[in-house]
């Protein structure tokens, strides 16, 4: 239980509450309390459990994004301003559709990086040393 | 097409005490509810191909014998990979939608206490008593991973964690509860006005009301009834009492009260009691107190009725005891395995229901958000499915 959490032992009904003091509520972190009792992981390894649990919440909010570019063109095509008609039938021109290649090109690379870096240190070894051995290998120079 | 969508947030009745959604609070919810229904309905039932394919068959080659018991599933399946995604993601929506319901009601738990409070002023139906001990069994645990659990506040008269929990049981059943989260109050209400359509009760006692969810469709029901609501959470019967405000139901009175101590009620003064999904949140001495009152407190020839999810019985499969325990241990609900272990019809002897006086039936939650989908199948979503079952009986 939190320190600034009270158990509930004042009256009720008909008492006026005219402040209530909410100051020290910080809803950012308190959002996300862990509860009582320890964290079941089901995976061999926990961390494919943390990877999957921060992959599962950028998701949702891809889909939450998702879900607010569809209002917003719904929005704009009841005021006249596009039709969605003319989005799904949108062809950039040739800058444009370089412009959009690189910003997918940069956006695949963004979330493969960790593969990508993977294969680097197989392809190359004499890069991939443990870094102690490389702090006392910079010892001697 | 034959996949069948969760409503959409935006369908929730909103009453005055109901936190504000911004646009991307509901589009989170809309999308878990989703993610919820896809996981329970494609890929839970993985598990049942991945036991009887691989897990069961391991077992019997390895032991020489077949599983036989619950917790050898348990630790047979709990190296299987189908199961080990599916569990990973269920807990993991389960964590999800308490952090964004969370985030919703705490950015705005000074509001809420504050609509609270004034629906409450002069409010003859709430009770909430000073110095009042929460049961040990209440605080040893958060119930469905919620911070808190539903005694909990963060300030004098917050309501944060009620509004929490009003806001999100729409993204673990998927909407399937219905617009106001009452589909098992509903059920009840119109299986007893049904079956038994001489029964009037005068005075009717909801054991574990919580925020009053399935507490108002009974009084509902019979609005000519005093019904009298109790739980140990002050901020839930704070909240209920001021939902109850607002949706214009007078005939409720919210009670804060142990139930295992119910003093204040005068021997054999209710019609009918009633406790839904109250039993297997509490321990199991407090169980057995709870019974003695409830035989106590109910009228000769009275109705005692309980929604639980069913039972164990011997011909009930260990797979799915074990998938039905799953959320005991993993959604936080520990005393649910136990409780199942214990026979229906002994705890309402307790109550003072004869064995031939028990009766057990299932209900299916009302839903008035899927009216056109009621005769649809539904997947079995061990624990979280809304087909119930209901036993009780009449004091005897």
């Amino acid at each position: 239980m939190k320190e600034n959490e009270i158990s509930s032992s004042h009256s009720g009904g008909n008492i006026e509450h005219k402040n209530f003091n909410t100051d020290h509520i910080n809803d950012i972190l308190m959002a996300g309390d862990k509860s009582k009792g320890g964290r079941p992981y089901f995976f061999d390894d926990p961390a494919v459990e943390r990877v999957l649990n921060i992959t599962m919440a950028v998701a949702t909010e891809l889909a939450v994004a998702r879900e607010r570019i569809d209002t917003l063109e719904r929005i704009l095509e009841a005021k006249g301003i596009l039709s969605r008609k003319e989005i799904e039938q949108f062809e950039p021109n040739d800058a444009q559709a370089d412009e959009r290649q690189l910003w997918h090109a940069r956006y695949a690379a963004r979330i493969m990086r960790i593969v990508q870096q993977e294969i680097q240190a197989i392809a190359e070894p004499e890069k991939n040393k443990d870094m102690h051995q490389i702090a006392d290998e910079i010892n001697e120079m | 097409m034959s996949y069948q969508l969760p409503p959409v947030y935006t369908k929730l009745f909103k009453h005055e005490v109901f936190p504000d959604f911004d646009h991307d609070e509901r589009a989170r919810y809309n999308y878990l509810a989703n993610l919820n229904r896809f996981i329970s309905t494609v890929i839970a039932p993985g598990n049942k191909i991945t036991y009887d394919q691989g897990v069961a068959p391991q077992f019997e080659k390895e032991h020489g014998r077949a599983i036989q018991s619950r917790g050898e599933v348990k630790d047979a399946i709990s190296k299987d990979p189908v199961y080990q995604m599916w569990a990973a993601l269920r807990r993991s929506t389960m964590e999800m939608r308490q952090q964004n319901g969370r985030a919703v009601v705490l950015r705005q738990a000074k509001e809420l206490a504050e609509k609270t409070d004034q629906l409450n002023k002069d409010n003859q139906n709430l009770s909430i008593k000073k110095d009042f001990v929460v049961p040990p069994y209440l605080k040893h645990v958060d119930n469905h991973l919620m911070p808190g659990s539903y005694h909990a506040e963060y300030f004098e008269g917050d309501v944060a964690n009620p509004a929490n929990y009003d806001s999100g049981i729409f993204v673990t059943t998927a909407g399937m509860l219905g617009t106001l989260t009452d589909g098992g109050g509903k059920a009840i209400a119109k299986w007893v006005k049904e079956t038994y359509p001489d029964f009037k009760p005068k005075r009717i006692l909801d054991i574990g009301c919580g925020l009053g969810h399935n507490t108002l469709p009974i009084a509902e029901m019979y609005p000519d009834a005093e019904v009298v609501a109790i739980d140990a959470g002050a901020p839930m019967l704070r909240y209920g009492a001021a939902r109850a405000k607002s949706l214009k139901i007078d005939n409720v009175k919210f009670l804060q009260l142990d139930a295992e101590n119910m003093s204040e009620f005068e021997d054999c003064t209710f019609d009918w009691v009633q406790t839904t999904m109250f039993l297997h949140e509490t321990g199991g001495k407090a169980i057995h107190k709870i019974f003695g009152e409830i035989k106590r407190v109910l009228k000769n020839e009275g109705l005692n009725l309980h929604i639980e999810q069913p039972q164990y019985t011997p011909q009930m499969s260990y797979y799915e005891q074990f998938m039905r325990d799953w959320d005991a241990f993993y959604n936080a609900e520990p005393y649910w395995g136990h409780m199942h272990d214990l026979q229906p019809s002994d705890l309402m002897e307790e109550a003072g229901v004869s064995k031939e006086n028990f009766l057990q039936v299932g209900v299916r939650a009302v839903n008035d958000l899927d009216k056109n989908k009621q005769d649809g199948k539904i997947t079995e979503d061990f624990g979280r499915t809304p087909v119930w079952n209901v036993f009780g009986g009449w004091k005897k």
